[in-house]
């Protein structure tokens, strides 16, 4: 199966890096939702994948035995979803006090920080 | 989206996902589920009490302000972790009792206290994302 | 080699460390008697060394220190022997005149304290210059002067000369640290020690390494810009916009001289080969003419002083150069001299300056009656200076000669050069000396007068000392001379020279030098006017081309910042994502490492297949959406997706945690974007649209590459098994991944929730923050879209 995940990661990244190269905050917005996919899918997928069998011990024994899917990825992702969701809310916020305070929602336009036509440093002591 | 029916039911819903959440955070050390589950689905429990009924009412029923539930449950779990100190092992090592109430013994850990404070944290933090922009909503 | 109180010299070493900390609390306190106090450290410091001397100069090298990182040899060590020690007595000696000195002459200076400091502050660092026997340590202390040398340059740093002087001071000695390092380095790589005691030993090898230029011009490069040899010459004068004491201890006494302490100290390993012995005579010479000449030109006292420094230093090089016996003889006798009448001349240019309100050389005369202590202190500077006995510049003078003196056509040269250069000194001895003091009196800015004891102590002191050293020249020459040319040459010297006058070459010079000089020095006004005829007819000098350098410089960045930040988002990205393209492809092309073609799988089952399939709709739907709720809606179809895989392939909690994390982006997507009137659809040209599709399938593609290379390597099921293993023995958890989430990892969690804390504050914040719409937005009509209103916000 990993073949076919792996495909789809790909297909995943490039929709994801396709959608931030357009200039508008929406598209950029939602590139970063499919790369958080892009990227816990990456990991879910390195770490091996197994049909159906959480990695839950019964009740009755004591360790793991038999085949289950591998947990330590699932650690990481777990955290890592909430994380990159407070980091989209966070991207989504910033982006829509940027359109309130620039009104425009392409990233060409926002030239606050690096404007156009900067003045050159001063050039004595 | 502030019709009749979602409003009548949108309470027991929420209360009724509230308690779900809850009930998955303390199952999650044995089954599917814990602090981070929990979180979300009581987040979004709160989100859509506010989107039925408003942000003011949802502010009256979690009583603190969101922020201070996710300050309190870092606080919490950051505490857990000390807990340890007294035991003279290291930071974070779990720690386990089991008192007998009711006949009925209950384990519990520091681990669960650590998996609360996730619980919070992930309530207050992204309900008071949630709550945040629901308000902007309307004005 | 005797290893006695290692922990007192570290304390002495430390000394003026800690003076410099207290230094701004003490003057808070006390003003400018604060001086007296603070001198006490140098004095300690003086005593010390003193304590060798008897140890020294029976041939005795005291070493010392302990390691500072043990795995890379490096440690933090000294090494006391002839020169070091020599060069720590006139650090101390000279250093707690100069507290004084300043003390008096910054007087009510609002500054004062920390004008203490860095004076302490360099202090400590040139001495650790002398005294360090690791490599490493010596190039610490050696930028720390660089350092502190740029904080007392710039002082004053109010006027734009001083900040000028400051950093080109520091751009031209610090850069040559660098270089000092780099050769350092090259030593260390050749003889594999790192430290100047061991290094002794290593001559022959170092000499015949290949690599033995390299390290010689590296080396020469931070000798020759902190001794200002020409053509690096410029900073010095400049450096002269620093307050007096600074000029009389810096850049007269000590620091200056550091690179000539460094070719002396690696003359035994460097020295003795033709390129040594050729390059060091050769700048040598031409920075003791060139000096020389630019000195007459000036009329401030402080720059005269400054380019004979220049011309001394050239001097003490070609000296160094030479290498033979009595022109190590000859270069220690200078160097002692140099610094005792050159910083008692600086000290006596400030005292005039500080009571006479002017210091240029045509606006004054006839002070000797004003002040007569100061008179004697500049008489007796400049005599030592001019070279004439009974001061120790005659015995200097006469060893240098002694050592020039041969009759090939090279060894002439450098006699012609050395009479000339001794000549002009001579000249501008007196001009500073004589010129202020006799003649008719003439109206000065202030009304002249004695200064304060605190002013002439210094000068007088240095006087009488370089007096009596060439008086008691048979103990000088044991205590001082004697072992310091022994340490350079690196072998046993004695020296001998006293100050009755023997016949020879040498005398004949003496009188050759002293006739010439009395000649410039009756010229001298119309030699400075030919000077400065002929150096406005050159026009161009180092000193500008430092400037042309630094506005190249200013303006290379300039263009280099344009360039790879031209401010769009855009552009980041895409170079972003091509070098992540790269970075994936890039090493699976060049070792040939591609994944095998992939198989397809047997056992995929088909709902599987169907899933992956709503996840490419639910992309494509994205890319491809009219309008922002069929965006959003395809956007929550691929998140539900991938959490049905999770789902399929055993990570429920992955899966549950998907669905709702989903449900909440869909949600407050759908709250912001229906506030927004944007432009869901895109409208790149259809170029763009090609390019970017390029970038990002190359970048999807290498991590398809990546994973499916990934995966068809065997798995390490270590850690995985250890968790399945451990989960429910140790941490009493069925659920082994929330087990690893709060247990076996939790400090990890911690840090995360906190990250999920603090950007839930973030935004909050961000969402709080407002910009008053009504005043400035609405009622400014030039206002263009990107344009930011950010004079005015208001927190609610």
């Amino acid at each position: 199966m990993e073949p076919i995940l792996a495909m789809l990661v790909g297909a995943l990244f490039t929709v994801a890096i396709y959608l931030f190269l357009s200039k508008h905050v929406i598209r950029i917005l939602m590139g970063a939702a499919i790369l958080g996919n892009a990227v816990n899918l990456l990991i879910f997928t390195a770490g091996r994948v197994t049909r159906e069998v959480p990695p839950i011990i019964p009740g009755d024994a004591d360790a793991l035995t038999g085949a289950a899917a591998n947990p330590l990825p699932q650690a990481l992702i777990l955290t890592a979803i909430v994380i990159s969701f407070s980091f989209f809310a966070f991207l989504l916020v910033l982006g829509y006090r940027a359109f309130q305070e620039l009104e425009t929602d392409s990233s060409d336009d926002m030239r606050v920080a690096e404007p156009v036509g900067d003045k050159t440093p001063p050039a004595g002591y | 989206m502030r019709t009749v029916i979602f409003r009548s039911i949108a309470p027991y819903l929420t209360s009724l996902m509230v308690l779900f959440s809850i009930f998955v955070l303390l199952r999650g050390h044995n089954e599917p589920g814990g602090g981070f589950i929990g979180g979300l689905i009581a987040a979004s429990a709160l989100a859509i009490y506010g989107i039925a009924c408003g942000v003011a009412p949802v502010r009256r029923a979690i009583y603190f302000h969101p922020m201070a539930i996710a300050a309190f449950g870092l606080f919490m779990s950051g505490m857990a972790g000390v807990l340890s100190v007294f035991a003279s092992v290291p930071y974070m090592s779990g720690l386990w009792i089991y008192p007998h109430l009711f006949g009925v013994e209950i384990p519990l850990s520091s681990v669960l206290v650590f998996d609360v404070g996730v619980y919070l944290v992930v309530v207050g933090a992204i309900s008071s994302i949630a709550l945040a922009l629901e308000e902007r909503d309307r004005d | 080699m005797s290893a006695s109180a290692p922990g007192t010299t570290f304390i002495v070493l430390m000394l003026p460390f800690l003076a410099a900390l207290i230094a701004p609390w003490l003057t808070r306190r006390l003003g400018h008697n604060a001086a007296w106090l603070l001198a006490l450290a140098p004095v300690a410091i003086f005593i010390h060394f003193l304590g060798f001397s008897a140890d020294v100069a029976d041939g005795g090298v005291v070493t010392g220190g302990f390691q500072w990182v043990p795995s890379y040899n490096v440690s933090f060590s000294w090494l006391i022997d002839g020169l070091s020690l020599t060069f720590a007595l006139l650090i101390s000696g000279i250093g707690a005149l100069i507290i004084l000195y300043s003390g008096g002459y910054l007087k009510g200076h609002d500054q004062l304290g920390r004008f203490f400091s860095f004076m302490l502050l360099f202090m400590g660092a040139m001495l650790g210059v002398v005294i360090s026997d690791s490599f490493l340590m010596l190039f610490v202390y050696w930028e720390l002067t660089s350092i502190t040398s740029f904080l007392l340059i710039g002082f004053d740093h109010t006027r734009e000369a001083s900040r000028r002087a400051a950093i080109q001071a520091l751009v031209v000695t610090g850069g040559g640290g660098l270089a000092l390092l780099a050769g350092l380095l090259v030593i260390w790589n050749i003889t594999g020690v790192s430290q100047v005691s061991l290094l002794l030993s290593y001559g022959d090898e170092l000499r015949g390494s290949p690599f033995y230029l390299l390290a010689l011009f590296l080396v020469l490069g931070g000798a020759f810009s902190k001794s200002a040899q020409f053509p690096l010459h410029f900073w010095l004068p400049n450096a002269m916009e620093a307050p007096t004491p600074v000029s009389a201890y810096l850049h007269s006494a000590t620091m200056v001289k550091a690179g000539v302490y460094l070719l002396m100290r690696l003359n035994p390993v460097l020295g003795d080969t033709v390129w040594w012995e050729t390059i060091l005579p050769v700048f040598g010479g031409a920075t003791l003419i060139v000096g020389t000449l630019l000195a007459i030109r000036q009329t401030d006292l402080k720059l005269m002083l400054a380019y004979t420094t220049v011309s001394s230093l050239g001097l003490l090089v070609m000296l160094t150069g030479f290498g033979s016996e009595h022109a190590i003889a000859a270069a220690v006798l200078y160097l002692v001299a140099h610094s005792l009448f050159k910083g008692g001349l600086f000290m006596v240019a400030g005292l005039i300056d500080h009571e006479a309100g002017t210091r240029d050389v045509t606006k004054l005369g006839g002070l000797r009656k004003a002040m007569p202590v100061t008179f004697i202190a500049a008489l007796a500077g400049a005599i030592s200076m001019a070279g004439l006995p009974p001061f120790l510049g005659f015995l200097a003078k006469e060893e240098i000669y002694y050592a020039l003196w041969a009759t090939d056509p090279w060894s002439l040269a450098f006699v012609a050069i050395a009479v000339i250069g001794n000549g002009l000194m001579f000249v501008i001895g007196f001009a500073v000396a004589l010129k202020p003091f006799l003649g008719p009196e003439v109206k000065t800015p202030k009304h002249a007068h004695e200064g304060p004891a605190l002013l002439w102590l210094g000068p007088l002191t240095l006087g009488a000392a370089a007096l009596v050293a060439a008086l008691i020249s048979p103990v000088t020459h044991r205590f001082i001379s004697s072992p310091m040319a022994s340490a350079i040459a690196g072998a046993p010297e004695t020296v001998t020279i006293s100050v009755i006058p023997h016949m020879g070459p040498a005398l004949i010079l003496s009188l050759v030098t002293i006739a010439f000089g009395i000649i410039a020095y009756r010229m001298l006004d119309r030699l400075r006017a030919g000077m400065a005829w002929l150096l406005s007819a050159i026009g161009w000098g180092p000193d500008r081309g430092f400037d042309q350098f630094i506005s190249g410089a200013v303006r290379l960045s300039v263009a280099v910042t344009r360039l790879v930040q031209p401010g769009r988002l855009d552009v980041y990205m895409t170079v972003t994502f091509l070098m992540i393209a790269a970075a994936l492809i890039g090493p699976m092309a060049w070792y040939g490492e591609w994944p095998a073609m992939p198989v397809w799988p047997e056992d995929a089952q088909f709902h599987e297949l169907v899933v992956a399939a709503i996840v490419l709709i639910g992309l494509a739907a994205v890319i491809y959406a009219r309008d922002r709720l069929t965006a959003i809606v395809s956007l929550g179809i691929q998140g539900f997706a991938v959490a049905l895989i999770f789902m399929l392939f055993g990570a429920p909690d992955l899966s549950f945690t998907q669905f709702m994390v989903e449900t909440l982006a869909v949600v407050i997507l759908a709250l912001v974007m229906t506030r927004l009137k944007l432009h869901a659809s895109d409208h790149r040209p259809t170029l763009q649209k090609i390019i970017d599709m390029s970038v990002a399938i190359a970048c999807g593609g290498g991590f398809t590459l990546y994973l499916l290379a990934v995966t068809q390597q065997p798995f390490n099921t270590a850690l995985s098994d250890f968790f399945a293993a451990y989960s429910k023995i140790v941490a009493h958890g069925a659920n082994v991944v929330n087990v690893i989430i709060v247990d076996f990892r939790g400090t990890d969690t911690l840090g995360e929730i906190a990250v999920v804390m603090v950007t839930g504050l973030a935004i909050l914040s961000l969402i709080r923050i407002r910009t008053p719409r009504s005043t400035v937005a609405d009622n400014d009509p030039d206002r263009r879209p990107g344009q930011a209103v950010v004079e005015s916000r208001e927190v609610r």
